[in-house]
């Protein structure tokens, strides 16, 4: 009798698990991935497909294959090449830029290409009055602040009317917020466009279910050539542990953003390439100059020189980082002082210096993130950078805030909080860091990023002049002076660049990182499997 | 009955209006600043300023919690600032997710625990018994992120059998089979811990009813064994396991938190930890404040399935 019971408990069991499994007996090529779609783990949902709208890269990756802008990154550089715009002149005074369009370019939903259309995207963005300024906010917008206005002087030329000569305005414009989204569409959906994106790419939106892809199809019409994929599918995976057994199980195609740890176990498993690029990414420390022992340049120099900086990236960021040199990163090869060598590891030389400011044995407060766009592991970084100072005679005592809340406190400058704060950006010409963060003017009180209160009259003209010239060689020139002088005054302790990374399984052909940190994938084909 | 089911339901409403508030005061007092996790690094003192107007964050708590009220009363839950969508779409979109995972494990944990409790209660002391309850202290025993990794490694990257993560295969599929296929993992891994509780009270449950009085009387008039057990002393038993799987449902709706992120499962509990992460306040509160509505109807519900079979409780 129990035995029965039991018998058809088991039964019961056995059913309801074999229902669950329903789907595991099914051919396993039958969710098989076709070789004409490309599928990209991701490390989060986009907030946006509006190129205005949003700030974070994850985001950008997916915008750079829907729309274009006037000009682009030149591929594995940060030069500008033509895009939507065939060419340009810049104007004597540097501050009329005149484009001359691309004939025949429609954006996906049939909307023209023109000048009408260029001036619309920008004065959405900058112009409260425009009927459209609703559909933000637009957080990047300060990138054309330059910009007085836009002019549409016929069909295929366009002008933009500078308040004061901008050089990086060509940069901003490769940079995704000068990506051009189709007016109709905007007029057409209002604050929903970033859910119904319409842009001119290699690819155009077909789907985007929540929290599972956004899908892309090939765009067949793409003025530069169509793509030979038929659609890329954007899975966000926030966890790093299923992007990684995603790619392992064959759900995914590429990733990127690969944990340093993953890197190894990849390379095992066999079947994956690694792609590594460095970025114009610079991750530092920003040191007090208005108040403690840093007020003194030698103080400042010493901490530059007690910090172990190749220990750093070789071990604490296992190799995914280069050791930085100066403020501008070497990803702008233009502009980047190649002469310049990073301060050496040199206790003996930086315990010497220190007693010469008079900042022996000295104790620091040192704000820390737990976490942060670019801020690459900065908890164990601090705890490195701590030890390396304590080896000085520096007792540094770590303060750790969330990310937001920490964005706050630094962007009010450190007086009377700490003596040091890491930070790190990501840029798009080698203006943007030093204008924001260096010069006298850009003082927190005035609504800047200079939290360390760094002041140098000689730096503030040479970037207010590298801005005016339309000469890029001269522009060089200018950037490197600068370069040595804040090497010489050390106003941060540079630690180190970020290398980007990507893993792609090897049927994946034609795939290239980009220094810009964004993810082009027009030209990506894959080969059976 | 429906009295007794009215008046149930009407203390919901101040119950929901706690949880609100509380869930509001959270929000409001830890760290971080909406208007700069949407601005980004970039943010200037006086963007940030401009924002937190717009979106109301310069005024008073309680200036803020009564915007948010009231709005709420006319069906309106905001709009999720991470996401640039109404918060409504967005929850919409994660509920049924969300209810088909903890249902599916709801389902699983009842069927097998109420099994497994009969057949150890049935067979006390025996192999069967034994066995069980060495299964089911693995079960209780087992943090479930950690088992749903190793299921992950075992089932779908070395035998292939299941997809890691999601709800529907990300190429083709999208029919029930293949939600199927996706649901398998992630059911059974938030399901353990309570099939393991359930099994366990219904096995101590069940060794008391079967040694009462009327089991016995049923047995000397003679009725068969699977009568006995499941036509009278299962159903005495299930008045007080009934109010048990309640309390579990809770237990499995936030466990689904964790294993929807394990798995990329695309409800709510993901939802939530995003949104927490992001700052965005409204999101929050509106997933939170449709999840405790969930968590008191199951408990209702529950009650009211007690009440049938025994009338005297509750009344």
């Amino acid at each position: 009798m129990a035995g029965k019971t039991w018998a058809a408990a088991a039964t019961g069991m056995a059913l309801a698990a074999l229902l669950l499994m329903g789907g595991a007996v099914r051919n396993p090529a039958a969710s098989q991935i076709p070789d004409e779609v490309l599928v990209v783990g991701q490390i989060a949902e986009p907030k946006s497909l509006d190129p205005h709208a949003v700030t974070a890269t994850n985001d950008f990756r997916i915008l750079m294959n829907l729309y274009d802008g006037l000009v682009r990154f030149r591929s594995g550089t940060l030069e500008v090449e033509p895009a939507l715009a065939r060419s340009w002149e810049v104007s004597e005074n540097g501050k009329t830029y005149t484009f001359h369009l691309r004939d025949g370019v429609a954006f996906h939903d049939g909307t023209p290409f023109d000048a009408e259309a260029v001036k619309f995207n920008f004065d959405r963005m900058l112009d409260d009055k425009h009927p459209q300024h609703d559909t933000g906010p637009f957080p990047l917008a300060f990138f054309f602040s330059a910009v007085e206005r836009t002019e549409a002087v016929d069909p295929l030329t366009v002008r933009f009317h500078l308040k004061e000569p901008y050089a990086p305005l060509l940069s901003n414009l490769a940079y995704p917020t000068g990506l051009l989204v189709s007016p109709a569409a905007v007029r057409a959906a209002g604050k929903e466009f970033g859910r119904q994106p319409v842009g001119t790419g290699a690819y155009r939106f077909a789907q985007w279910e929540s929290n599972a892809k956004v899908v892309l199809e090939r765009n067949a019409d793409y003025w530069d050539g169509a793509p030979t994929l038929q659609a890329v599918i954007f899975r966000p995976l926030t966890d790093a542990n299923t992007r990684l057994t995603e790619l392992l199980a064959g759900g995914l195609d590429l990733m990127v953003e690969v944990p340093p740890d993953a890197v190894d176990l990849l390379q095992k498993a066999g079947g994956f390439t690694l792609y590594e690029q460095a970025g114009p990414h610079l991750w530092f420390l920003i040191l007090n100059t208005r108040e403690g022992p840093f007020k003194d340049p030698r103080a400042r120099r010493a901490v530059n020189l007690a910090i172990d900086k190749q220990a750093l990236v070789t071990q604490v960021l296992q190799g995914t980082a280069t050791v930085a040199d100066s403020i501008v990163p070497a990803a702008f090869e233009w502009a980047h002082d190649d002469t310049l060598e990073p301060y050496p590891h040199d206790p003996d030389r930086a315990r010497r210096l220190l007693r010469e400011a008079g900042a022996e044995n000295a104790e620091l407060t040192f704000l820390v993130a737990e976490g942060g766009s670019g801020m690459l592991a900065p908890i164990p970084m601090a705890t490195a950078i701590q030890a390396d100072l304590a080896k000085v005679g520096l007792k540094v005592n770590i303060q750790t805030y969330e990310w937001n809340t920490y964005l706050g406190l630094v962007n009010q400058g450190l007086a009377g909080k700490a003596d040091m704060a890491q930070m790190a950006w990501m840029t798009n010409d080698p203006d943007t860091l030093p204008f924001l963060t260096l010069r006298t003017e850009a003082l927190p009180e005035s609504g800047g990023f200079n939290s360390g209160y760094y002041s140098n009259p000689e730096v503030d003209r040479l970037l207010v002049e590298a801005r005016r010239s339309t000469d890029r060689n001269e522009r060089a020139d200018l950037y490197k002076r600068v370069q040595r002088i804040v090497r010489e005054d050390a106003p941060w302790a540079f630690v180190a660049n970020w290398k980007q990374n990507a893993v792609a399984t090897d049927r994946v052909k034609g795939f290239e990182l980009q220094p810009s940190f964004l993810l082009d994938l027009a030209h990506v084909s894959k080969s059976g499997g | 009955m429906l009295s007794y089911a009215l008046r149930r339901l009407a203390m919901i409403v101040p119950v929901l209006f706690g949880i609100s508030v509380i869930v509001f005061l959270i929000m409001a007092l830890i760290p971080g600043d909406p208007a700069l996790a949407i601005l980004g690094s970039f943010a200037t003192p006086e963007n940030v300023a401009d924002l937190r107007r717009e979106l109301g964050l310069d005024r008073s708590l309680v200036e803020q919690y009564g915007i948010w009220l009231g709005n709420l009363m006319l069906g309106d839950f905001g709009r999720s600032y991470s996401l640039n969508r109404p918060v409504l779409d967005e929850i919409g979109d994660r509920l049924g997710p969300t209810l088909l995972l903890a249902g599916a494990s709801l389902v699983l944990c009842t069927v097998l625990g109420l099994a497994a409790g009969v057949v150890s209660a049935v067979r006390q002391y025996g192999w069967q018994d034994k066995t069980l309850t060495l299964l089911v202290l693995v079960g209780l025993s087992t943090p479930s992120f950690w088992l749903g990794l190793i299921l992950v490694l075992v089932f779908s990257v070395q035998l292939r059998w299941f997809p890691v993560s999601g709800m529907y295969a990300i190429y083709g599929g999208g029919d029930l089979p293949d939600l199927l296929h996706h649901l398998a993992l992630p059911a059974i891994t938030l399901a353990v811990v309570a099939t393991g509780v359930i099994a366990r009270l219904t096995r101590s449950t069940m060794l008391e009813v079967l040694r009462q009085d009327f089991v016995r009387t049923a047995r000397a008039k003679g009725l068969d064994e699977r009568t006995v057990t499941y036509g009278h002393a299962l159903r005495n038993a299930l008045v007080n396991i009934v109010p048990v799987i309640g309390i579990q449902t809770g237990f499995v709706l936030g466990g689904a938190v964790y294993i929807e992120t394990v798995f990329q499962w695309p409800g709510i509990g993901r939802m939530l930890v995003t949104a927490i992460s992001t700052r965005d306040i409204l999101l929050v509160q509106g997933g939170v404040l449709v999840v405790a509505a969930c968590y008191v109807l199951i408990n209702l519900a529950a009650d009211l399935v007690q009440h049938m079979l025994d009338p005297r409780i509750g009344t």
